[in-house]
Order: C-alpha cells, then structure tokens, then sequence
C-alpha cells in the first residue's frame, strides 16, 4: 500500500510541475493557459487519491471527502480559465505571431 | 435526472439527493445526526432557492451520461499526458491557433457543459461563445451559435472540429435531447 501511494504521490507531484513549468515555459498568454487547467488537473486528482489511500489506511475508516474536493475542482478549473481568456480577448492581449486563426476572434 | 417534482415540499429531488450526499461527505461520516441534518438540509435548500432559479434542460437519458462522464474521465487522463509531452518537447514545433466551432446546442446548460469538457480535454481551452446573448433577443436565442477555443498544437482544424462534435457534443445533444 506504501508503495501505491508513494508511486501516486510522485505522479501528482511530477505533473503539477509539469504545469508549471508550462507556465513559465510558453511564449505567450493564451498558449500559458493550457498547463494549469490540464496538466494540474490530473496532478491534483494524484494527490487527493494518494491522500485518501493514506487515511484509508492508517486513520480511522474510510476518508471520502477528497472526491468532493476533486469533484470542485473539476467543475472551477475550466470556469476560472474561461474567465481568464475571457479577460484576455477583452483586453487584446498579442498572441504569437504564429497562431493562426486570429482572425476569428470578435470585436466587443 | 428524470426525477419529476412529484411533492410540492420537493421541488428538485435528484438536487436534494446530491445535497444529502455532499453533506454526508463533507463531514466524513454516516452518524444518526449527520443525516437527519442532511435530510433537513436536503429539502430546506431546495424549497428557498427553487424560485430563484431558470429551467434547465432536464437529463433524459441517465445511463448515458453516466458512459459519457466515463469516456470524459478517460480522455482526461489522455490529455493530460499529452499536454504534458508537448509542454515538454520544443515549443518551437507547437502551432498555436484559434479555432471557430458552430454548435448544434442551443440551451446554456448543455453549452457550458461542452466548454468545459473541451477546456479539460485534448489541448484546448474554449475562449468564448459567439453571439453574445446579451446581444440577443427574444426569439433571436435560438440562432447559430459559436464556440472559439484556443488550441495549443493544431495540426488540422476540420478534423478537430469533427473531432468535438461528434466525441461530445452528439452525445450531449442525446442527454438532454435538445
């Protein structure tokens, strides 16, 4: 069972890295946004089911409220990166010269 | 669900169900007066903030839901990996692009839905809904609508645009049957 939840443990910890060094890594704003709202997902979801393995185990019965926080967080990951593009075509933020398709992009 | 308000004093039950069980949840335990708590809680939620709501499409096809949320799930964890290699791998090779997706939708629900199965999918975060429907009126709701999404490596937008109709957005269409 240690080994189980160590092996998760790294997971999780390897993928939310893996987000944040796409953070840091990509050259602008909207290509920024896709490493936090996947990447750190599944990391997180690693977490919590390490965490819950552990308490299952060793605390007293069994721990079930972790769905409930990767539940919340499947439901306000996509919301708070919408919000964040959202904002960022409201406030013609440049992306890459690269990106093709700018041209479908409304004015408000 | 397909749980009709059959009570006045119960006015959404598949809600007061998931009320009773997040409560459960949240204090990890099944004690006698956990759930009369919840039970409590379960029906008095419901019935204040009933009035403030707007009718939702109701699930018509439960079963299949449930498969749909598996196959989200699945691709989910796929998506991750793969974001995660690209992230990686040299981010000169990534082609970025917007990408324009008509919807057969038209109700909010089933529309947010799709947004953000598509944000927590293969290497696209959805960026707007076009028209704005605060531009729209009355019977104008039900034209064409949009989705703009931004995609981290787009190798060819057609496909990726049957991609999500007919991953997602069909079974969608079913569940709700709209």
């Amino acid at each position: 069972m240690d080994i189980v939840i160590s092996i998760l443990l790294l997971m999780g910890g390897v993928l939310v890295l893996v987000g944040s060094i796409g953070l840091v890594k990509m050259p602008d704003f909207f290509m920024r946004l896709h490493g936090p709202t996947k990447a750190t997902t599944l990391g997180m979801a690693c977490l919590l089911f390490a965490a819950m393995a552990h308490y299952s185990q060793y605390g007293d019965g069994l721990s079930l409220k972790e769905i409930l926080i990767s539940l919340f967080l499947l439901i306000t990951a996509p919301i708070s990166g919408y919000m964040l593009i959202k904002s960022a075509i409201h406030h013609r933020i440049d992306s890459t010269d690269k990106t093709t398709g700018k041209d479908k992009i409304e004015e408000d | 669900m397909r749980l009709e308000a059959k009570y006045k004093w119960l006015p959404t039950p598949f809600r007061s169900l998931l009320l009773f069980s997040v409560w459960l949840l949240l204090n990890n335990t099944v004690a006698l007066g956990h759930v009369i708590l919840g039970i409590v809680l379960a029906i008095v939620i419901p019935l204040i903030t009933h009035p403030f709501r707007t009718k939702q499409p109701l699930v018509v096809r439960p079963f299949r839901a449930l498969r749909h949320l598996m196959l989200v799930l699945y691709d989910i964890l796929t998506a991750n990996i793969e974001v995660a290699i690209k992230i990686l791998g040299p981010t000169k090779k990534l082609k970025p692009g917007f990408v324009k997706v008509p919807l057969d939708l038209h109700e909010a629900m089933p529309i947010t839905i799709l947004a953000s199965t598509v944000s927590l999918t293969p290497g696209t975060v959805s960026a707007e809904v076009y028209p704005w429907p605060e531009t729209l009126e009355g019977e104008q709701a039900d034209c064409q609508k949009y989705l703009l999404i931004h995609v981290l490596d787009l190798d060819d937008e057609q496909t990726l645009i049957e991609t999500i109709k007919s991953r997602y957005e069909a079974p969608l269409k079913e569940i709700f049957e709209c």
